[in-house]
């Protein structure tokens, strides 16, 4: 199990490589980088789920490349530079859970209350989705129909649905508060945490690799010319003014 | 008449729910669903409105089979209550509140008026119509979201756990209510673990245990059969467990409420009132 820092360490890496290059070939393989990670980790569903949930936006960068003039390659460019940078984080979180990263973000020295309600923000995720289920179907029995009506009467039938969730999401927030504090939480500065994260040489190795091939990166970006292949297809000028 | 047949329900993904119910509640019957935790007695009365459509069998409300109605159609004669009346509100006032599916089902302002006025005052809550919802207590909540589904008159009503969170002379008065709404001929189903609240009103019991019917009998029958009673982890009601202990002397087991154990027991002393 890797130390969630390093693992950070490793994400912050393959994004950084992703904003420093524009070539394609270049943004290929940092694309590519992540496939053995994917592998290792054994979630392809979820990471091939989460990359089609930005598929749209993909598109929308690649569209707004293209028509504003840029070429071909360089679009491609761009949005395999955004698949790479959403796919990356996606990977970060889906392979830690929202304790680990807690433990981490303490360990890391970030005060305890900040790194606490990260985690409880996390963890509540799915609750507020049960909440939101059994909301709609609250109002749906007394006879809002979600799925008539214009678009504008559309969005105003959301407003039964968001009230009540939102005055849920502050009541349990303040109930958790008091629980909290009639459990002591932030009581003694010195806290001790039952787990403590250690990082172990892989961990180190896993950072050092990172920072090495960072470097290596750097280097080929300022000094190392890198071919584009010339794949001639522009945008026709139908816009004259661009 | 809502009728159900081999009904059948699996959330996606999941073990099923309900595991093949076969129940007739006629028109104007005052039933009580009960059962352990995760029975599915929440799950069934969501196939009654439309809410979750069966995964096999069907599901007929006033002849209509489920699947060929919706949701907004099936609430207009199955009022269903939610538990949590928080997960409803959402209006600046109570009138709003109330209002609400009147203006859903299509009802004029006018008739809107006068039906919000006429809840208001049955369930006393006039001195809050301009209220915020918000701002009351949980009881005075959870009588706002009762009223806001009776508010148009549903041929069935379905409360679930309506007793949670009430103190005894707010149950006392609920129980009262729904007695009353019985007798003015709706069909009430209630879902509930409180056992002592059904004992003083004796409705159809039907106890449901992991998916299945377990038992379908009026309340005196059920509530003093030890043995299904321990199936479904309920306890006799304390009236009821009394004259257990003492059936022994020729007192009626089935008497589980005040007013027959009362009787019983003046009977057997000899005595009248």
């Amino acid at each position: 199990m890797m130390d969630p820092r390093a693992k950070f360490i490793m994400t912050m890496g393959i994004f950084a490589a992703a904003l420093l290059f524009s070539n394609i070939y270049a943004l290929i393989l940092i694309f590519l980088i992540q496939l053995p990670i994917v592998y290792a980790a054994k979630s392809w569903r979820k990471w091939a789920g989460s990359m089609r949930a930005g598929l749209l936006l993909a598109v929308l960068i690649f569209v707004m490349n293209f028509v504003f003039g840029s070429t071909f390659v360089f679009s491609a460019a761009m949005t395999l530079r955004f698949v790479t940078l959403m796919s990356v984080f996606s990977l970060f979180f889906m392979t830690t859970s929202p304790d680990d990263l807690g433990l981490a973000l303490e360990q890391a020295h970030v005060p305890y209350t900040l790194s606490f309600t990260f985690t409880t923000a996390v963890r509540l995720v799915p609750t507020m989705a049960l909440d939101a289920q059994t909301v709609i179907d609250a109002q749906r029995s007394r006879g809002l129909e979600l799925d008539k009506g214009n678009f504008m009467k559309r969005i105003r039938n959301y407003i039964p649905i968001l009230i009540p969730l939102i005055v849920s999401a502050i009541r349990r927030s303040i109930e958790l508060a008091e629980a909290l504090e009639s459990r002591g939480f932030g009581a003694s500065p010195n806290r001790q945490p039952l787990i403590v994260l250690r990082m172990k040489a892989t961990d180190y190795l896993i950072i050092t690799c990172t920072i090495l091939i960072y470097a290596l990166a750097v280097y080929v970006y300022l000094y190392v010319p890198l071919p584009t292949p010339d794949i001639p297809i522009k945008m026709p000028k139908i816009f004259p003014w661009f | 008449m809502i009728e159900t047949e081999s009904l059948r329900f699996a959330y996606s993904g999941s073990s099923e729910v309900l595991r093949g119910i076969d129940l007739t509640i006629n028109d104007g019957e005052f039933v009580a669903i009960m059962g352990e935790n995760g029975a599915g007695k929440t799950t069934l009365v969501k196939t009654f409105n439309g809410l979750l459509m069966p995964t096999a069998g069907r599901v007929k409300v006033d002849g209509v089979d489920t699947h060929d109605s919706s949701v907004a159609r099936l609430s207009r004669d199955v009022g269903l209550v939610f538990q949590n009346p928080d997960h409803q509100l959402f209006s600046e006032t109570v009138r709003e509140e109330l209002a609400f599916s009147l203006r859903n089902f299509g009802y004029g302002e006018d008739t809107i008026d006068r039906r919000v006025g006429t809840i208001l005052e049955t369930l006393d809550l006039t001195r809050y119509a301009e209220s915020s919802p918000f701002v009351l207590s949980g009881g005075e909540r959870k009588r706002v979201a009762l009223a806001a589904v009776l508010v148009w008159n549903p041929k069935h009503i379905i409360l679930d756990e309506p007793t949670i969170g009430q103190d005894y002379q707010q149950k006392d008065r609920l129980r009262n209510f729904i007695i009353q709404l019985n007798a003015q001929g709706k069909t009430v189903i209630i879902i509930t673990h409180d056992v002592e609240f059904v004992a003083e009103c004796k409705p159809r019991i039907i106890l449901l245990s992991k998916g299945l019917v377990i038992g379908d009998r009026p309340a005196e029958d059920l509530l003093t059969d030890g043995e299904l009673l321990d199936k479904a982890s309920l306890t006799r009601p304390q009236i009821g467990a009394l004259m257990h202990q003492l059936r022994d002397l020729g007192l009626p087991e089935h008497a589980i409420d005040v007013y027959s154990a009362e009787q019983a027991i003046l009977h057997a002393l000899g005595r009248k009132k």
